[in-house]
């Protein structure tokens, strides 16, 4: 793309972009931990992804303020407003998948205080699928590739189904024996969380088509003449 | 002019439009001064009681286009005209046009206010007196009328009899689209006009603007990009005497479809 005729405008929307992939990478990395201390019954790790929440947070103050700045000082218009509005939508998405990595990370430590209910199978295939769409959904930002973010949305059906097959098998751990009731039900909702982190990943991808080629692709069928009445 | 005519205020615009029918077509308009072309087959549907915007960097041909409206682009030198300009389909360069009443039908505000040294009565009745509008009560009546019209009867009644260059700029080119709402315009063309004022008179104006749109068609050419984004409905982008694109503001601002109109609109242009 062509520079812009001020270079520091320019180098603001690169700071813009460099600061959501970091936050990105963050976040990536909390899942990952998350899921390491689960497997790996380590409670101190599972503490570090609480306490590293924080960083996540004053990331997203730090964006959004970066974001505002940019829109009352330099009214961007075109490729650019579209860049910023996606920032600023996909900036929440990033916060919340790292609150999910926290909500993995405390039921992680309260699995590592019962015996284990069974290998964990699926769930660290789950955690594998929703972070890597995570990943190419902000490598999809970065590139400005449209063609990636699509191959996000298509994968999130697998994370689903993943998802529903966990929670009939752990269904049969909770009938089979009372006493399996509250692992059983923390790693449902683990299972659960790790499909919120793909559809999160999926609302990036969305923003990213739309950044891409200025087409909101979130609710097929509705068009805003639908949504609001028009001025 | 009738003075019926200013008595009864045109229909306002429904709130849901169709089609929005051409008030001005350019028809692969060329447009040349001597040694140098001004505008390159430039077609265009300027809708009606709407505001369209022209954007477009220095010397690409936005005034000369609206110019060529009020065949105002002409006055003082020699051009060659290619194409047509029409008025609710009426060849505004066909010979034995009546420029008079073209000028009437389409007003013009200026970069500059140019409010005449006379007062400000006589500065709003000077159209309807050319027009043949003589009698006191009727012109009372049009200065009123057309000084409401434009915000300014307010900060006028009392100072009708004293001199338009006692206005701040702001008034002066209120005073100014009175003069031009006096003989009820069809269409109401604007060449930068706010680029003298201030960011409150910037703003009063386009609130008139936008009051405007309701009876007028409105061409705005402007600099400023913000103001083509706040005010007008229709963008077209003039690159080098050509058309780019044109289409509706939130598009054009959100996304346009040529790359040109991309860079020019996001400050990447030059």
């Amino acid at each position: 793309m062509t520079q812009h005729t001020s270079r520091h405008y320019e180098q603001e929307l690169e700071t813009l972009k460099e600061k959501i992939l970091l936050l990105g990478g963050k976040v990536e990395e909390m899942i990952a931990s998350a899921m390491k201390s689960l497997l790996s019954r380590d409670p101190g790790l599972a503490r570090r992804v609480i306490a590293s929440d924080r960083e996540v947070d004053s990331g997203e103050l730090e964006i959004d303020h970066l974001c505002l700045s940019l829109l009352a000082l330099r009214q961007p218009a075109a490729s650019d407003l579209r860049f910023i509005a996606t920032a600023l939508k996909i900036v929440t998405d990033l916060e919340r998948i790292g609150d999910l990595a926290v909500n993995i990370a405390e039921r992680s430590i309260e699995l590592s205080e019962e015996p284990p209910l069974k290998p964990y199978i699926d769930i660290p295939r789950m955690a594998s699928a929703a972070t890597g769409m995570v990943k190419e959904a902000l490598d999809a930002f970065v590139k400005r590739e449209p063609r990636l973010a699509i191959e996000v949305l298509q994968a999130d059906s697998a994370v689903d189904q993943l998802n529903v097959q966990l929670f009939r098998e752990l269904l049969t751990y909770m009938i089979e024996e009372p006493k399996n009731v509250s692992r059983a039900l923390r790693i449902t909702f683990i299972a659960k969380y790790l499909e919120r982190v793909a559809d999160h990943a999926t609302n990036i991808a969305q923003m990213v088509i739309f950044m891409c080629e200025g087409r909101d692709v979130r609710h097929p069928g509705l068009r805003i003449a639908d949504a609001a009445p028009e001025k | 002019m009738k003075s019926s005519v200013l008595a009864t205020p045109r229909p306002t615009r429904q709130a849901a439009p169709g089609a929005d029918p051409a008030k001005v077509a350019f028809r692969n308009l060329s447009f040349s001064y001597p040694g140098r072309q001004a505008l390159s087959g430039v077609t265009l549907d300027v809708p009606e009681r709407r505001v369209t915007a022209i954007i477009g960097p220095s010397g690409c041909g936005k005034s000369t286009l609206i110019k060529s409206i009020n065949r105002i682009a002409e006055i003082g030198t020699d051009v060659k005209v290619e194409g047509s300009v029409t008025l609710d389909g009426e060849d505004l360069y066909a010979p034995g046009m009546d420029l008079v009443d073209l000028r009437r039908r389409v007003g013009m505000l200026f970069q500059k206010p140019n409010p005449f040294p006379k007062t400000i009565f006589d500065n709003v009745a000077f159209g309807p007196r050319i027009h043949g509008v003589t009698g006191s009560g009727e012109l009372e009546q049009v200065v009123e009328t057309s000084l409401r019209q434009a915000a300014l009867w307010d900060e006028a009644k009392d100072r009708l009899g004293t001199s338009a260059l006692e206005l701040s700029g702001g008034q002066q080119q209120r005073l100014c689209l009175a003069r031009v709402l006096a003989v009820d315009p069809e269409v109401i063309l604007m060449d930068e006009p706010c680029s003298a004022l201030d960011p409150i008179s910037t703003a009063r104006i386009e609130e008139l603007i936008e009051e405007l749109r309701e009876r007028y068609t409105v061409v705005i050419v402007t600099h400023n990009m913000q103001q083509a984004a706040r005010v007008s409905d229709r963008t077209a982008f003039l690159l080098s005497g050509q058309l780019v694109e044109v289409d509706d503001t939130e598009k054009i601002f959100t996304t346009p479809a040529d790359r040109r109109t991309e860079d020019y609109i996001t400050g990447r242009f030059g």
